[in-house]
């Protein structure tokens, strides 16, 4: 799948590791959370970096204390309308200060990109290239936000009076 | 084998239609194709959602009609108002035409 | 009344250019209906039985006659020349072209309005008491509250893709015209220790298929706190609520699965975590939204009206629409005057765009240029001189408005049912049609007293006939229209759910058994009892043995 970093197509260095298979002997490697569990040490042994991926029914507060240990954490849209990441992502940001890389994966459409990016994901896993152009739009396309979120955009009612402080 | 036709809203204006003999979309359900067999309703419901791809009307759908004496007609009331217009407003719709 | 400010104007001018996109990726085939669907959605765009539909979000229900003259416009240009009021206080077309929708929003953008979150997973327009800010019985003015949460929920990015719907309401005023037990959220302002005003916060109430009262999970909730409470409980809601089921996706559910106790537990916690952090609003913002709910240039006026007074005794048709449709208002002098849009054998809600047009003409007029819609389907003129009643009276006449059944058997909510709803099992509109009618009888409208008939054309009870003094469910049975009546709800601060009386009545039968049913309280009422006083005393047996005697 493309990976969309910070609105470019990049090469992902990733590899997603399915639970039946054997992990490769180096490179970075996203694992489920199931094998983050059972195999922990082996895990922490492997000489590359590790990613951690959840279903959208595993809540990040599962991997609270060992958030160090990720360089990527991944949250699973089963489907769109399953919005429980959005949550996951903000607390990663906000309650776990988490620095790393939040990628969505799953059912990923363009009238959500800028949902997410408020959220705090910075890496998104997208159907096909044209992603590119539809997030140069997508992100554009409202510029005022009523609230604050994990991005760093300012709601407009800090706008107003920072506004008629300066006046 | 029951028989059926297949209908739709028409996208632009979401008129309630029907897949006709020649492939077109009618607002009179007695101009509908009454399918009478597995195959023809197979092939029936490839016509509209080809049409349905162009896009010319929304999400198709068949539905169990009467036939008598060349007339079509619902079998489900919630069909038959479809087919008809709001009984409500009886300026609305198929029946203002046929009122 | 709130006035966008150049922020407020930009996003909804922005999403207007949204749309126009998307429609028109829509009608180029480069999205198929699966994936526009959840975008016209989130626009208030569904596609019903013979057309599609918009609805347009009317915040909290305040209109400015501007605005209203924009409906009715819109009704004339791209519809059929009228519009159906809702019990979310909002207006919704039934002929729209899809072609034309962004037009429509363009215009609706033009007089600060939009069609944003009308549908969808996602906040849903806040409602409020239409009273609101001029009720005598109020502690604060709610839509100050309403519009900062009008803001804040609108385009959440973590909350746009709720388990379900979701739907906040609030009341400043102690009588609840506003259903807030049947809410989502519902928020009660409430005065604290000290005298401030705060808020009860109630979460899990609702109707449809599995309907609540909603608990109480916090009696006292200071304002600043407002939005980082709310933001905890959807965050709550948002992880918990359950998606593997449409049924059972509301918040109520989850409430119910887990127990007010617990839910309380953890909203409570995850607030600790979030309370006096980023969504405390300044106090500033706070300010310049309340100045835009400053109360109108008021008269000083006696309370005593002795010119209206006489003109009461000297038109009988007059006092009894008086003595009906208006109500008490905080200041000497003024009233509020209800417009009722449910005339003998109308359908509940709808309005012309002339009637729309007059409405705009008699508000700014009579009342300060602002209309209000009501959740019961109705309108309201807030601030009449009490002296102008009996000229605005004569005015409504003309136009159809000013039947005297706020309250009455006859003033029924229901939804638009089969006649336009691809949802419906069965058709509502013309039930409340033929009981209109059976009961066109004012005198025994006025007789019969305070009643409330609520019809839904199926279980999602979008007509809230859970909480009618009468409800009457459409039912599809075997491929014919049938209706359940249950008794005994209340949408007020005494909020109750309705017991389904016996089995379903055929079309034809049903409103024989309403009146049955109006005929036996008629029969069993002690001194002064509503129907509701005399069904909580007696109970659904008396009702249910005379609706199945026959039988």
């Amino acid at each position: 799948m493309p990976l969309l970093r910070d609105g470019a197509l990049v090469d992902d260095p990733w590899v997603t590791v399915d639970d039946g298979t054997q992990l490769p002997m180096d490179g970075p490697a996203i694992v489920s959370l199931e094998r983050w569990q059972a195999h922990r040490d082996e895990l922490l042994g492997r000489n590359a970096p590790l990613g951690i991926r959840l279903k959208s029914d595993q809540p990040p507060a599962l991997i609270a204390d060992d958030l160090d240990r990720f360089a990527v954490v991944a949250l699973e849209f089963p489907v769109f309308r399953d919005g429980r990441a959005y949550s996951y992502a903000r607390l990663l940001r906000e309650r776990y200060g988490y620095r790393g890389e939040v990628r969505a994966v799953g059912e990923v459409l363009r009238d959500q990109f800028l949902f997410m990016l408020r959220c705090g994901f910075d890496a998104l896993e997208v159907r096909d290239e044209k992603a590119v152009d539809q997030w140069r739009e997508a992100v554009s396309e409202i510029s005022v936000v009523y609230q604050p979120a994990a991005d760093s955009q300012t709601p407009v009612w800090a706008l107003r009076h920072r506004r008629s402080a300066a006046e | 084998m029951a028989l059926q036709v297949v209908t739709a809203n028409r996208i632009g204006d979401g008129t309630v239609v029907y897949l006709t003999r020649v492939g077109g979309w009618s607002e009179r359900i007695t101009d509908g194709e009454v399918s009478r067999s597995d195959e023809e309703r197979d092939t029936l419901m490839a016509v509209a959602q080809a049409t349905a791809e162009i896009p010319e009307v929304v999400e198709p759908y068949l539905i169990d009609v009467v036939e008598e004496a060349g007339v079509i007609r619902p079998v489900r009331y919630r069909e038959a108002i479809r087919a008809q217009g709001p009984p409500v407003h009886p300026a609305f719709g198929q029946q203002a035409e046929e009122g | 009344m709130y006035r966008y400010d150049e922020y407020d104007q930009t996003l909804v001018d922005e999403r207007v250019r949204q749309f126009r996109g998307q429609v028109a990726r829509r009608l180029a085939g480069e999205l198929t209906e699966d994936e526009f669907k959840p975008l016209r959605l989130m626009n208030g765009l569904y596609l019903q039985l013979h057309a599609y539909m918009l609805r347009v979000a009317i915040p909290y229900g305040l209109l400015s006659a501007v605005q209203m003259r924009k409906l009715a416009h819109i009704a004339r240009r791209y519809d059929r020349g009228y519009g159906h009021f809702t019990t979310r206080q909002n207006i919704q077309y039934n002929w729209p072209k899809l072609e034309d929708t962004p037009d429509i929003l363009a215009e609706l953008a033009s007089v600060e309005m939009h069609a944003i979150q009308t549908s969808g997973n996602s906040f849903r327009n806040t409602t409020t008491d239409q009273y609101a800010g001029v009720a005598a019985d109020e502690i604060e003015d709610p839509r100050v509250y309403c519009e900062i949460i009008r803001q804040w929920s609108t385009l959440h990015p973590e909350f746009s893709f709720l388990p379900r719907k979701f739907k906040i309401a609030v009341t400043g005023a102690p009588n609840d015209r506003a259903a807030v037990r049947l809410h989502d959220i519902g928020l009660i302002m409430r005065r604290g220790d000290a005298g401030e005003t705060g808020f009860e916060v109630i979460v899990g109430g609702g109707q449809g298929r599995t309907p609540f009262v909603g608990p109480t999970i916090r009696e006292f909730l200071p304002k600043k706190h407002l939005l980082s409470y709310l933001e905890a409980i959807m965050r709550v809601y948002n992880q918990l609520g359950r998606r593997d089921n449409l049924f059972k996706a509301r918040i109520k559910i989850l409430v119910h699965e887990v127990g007010a106790e617990k839910i309380t537990e953890m909203v409570e916690e995850e607030w600790r975590h979030i309370k006096d952090g980023a969504l405390d609003l300044p106090k500033e913002e706070v300010e310049r939204i309340r100045a835009h709910f400053a109360p109108p240039p008021y008269e000083t006026l006696a309370a005593a009206q002795p010119a209206f007074e006489e003109k009461k005794r000297a038109d009988g048709a007059f006092a009894t629409w008086a003595d009906t449709n208006v109500a008490a208002h905080k200041v000497p002098g003024y009233a509020i005057v209800n417009l009722s849009l449910k005339p003998v054998g109308g359908i509940p809600g709808d309005a012309t765009a002339d009637q729309m047009d007059a409405v705009a003409d008699l508000a700014e007029h009579y009342s300060f240029g602002e209309i209000r819609v009501t959740h019961e389907q109705n309108l309201v003129l807030g601030d009449v001189r009490r002296t102008d009643l009996h000229a605005l009276w004569r005015k409504l006449r003309d136009i159809g408005m000013a039947t005297p059944n706020l309250g009455l058997i006859s003033d029924i909510i229901a939804c638009p049912g089969l006649d336009y709803c691809g949802l419906a099992n069965a058709r509502s509109i013309p039930v409340a049609q033929r009981i209109s009618n059976r009961f066109a009888d004012l005198k025994r409208q006025h007789d019969i007293g305070e009643l409330k008939i609520k019809i839904s054309g199926c279980i999602n009870a979008c007509g809230h006939h859970h909480v009618g003094h009468i409800g009457i469910l459409g039912l599809d049975r075997k491929g014919e229209e049938y209706y359940q009546i249950t008794l005994g709800g209340s949408a007020d601060q005494d909020a109750a759910i309705g017991k389904i009386v016996g089995p379903a009545f055929s079309s034809e039968a049903v409103v024989d058994a309403v009146e049955t049913v109006v005929n036996t309280y008629v029969e069993l009422r002690q001194n002064g009892e509503r129907f509701v006083d005399t069904y909580r005393r007696v109970g659904k047996e008396p009702f249910k043995e005379r609706l199945y005697a026959a039988a």
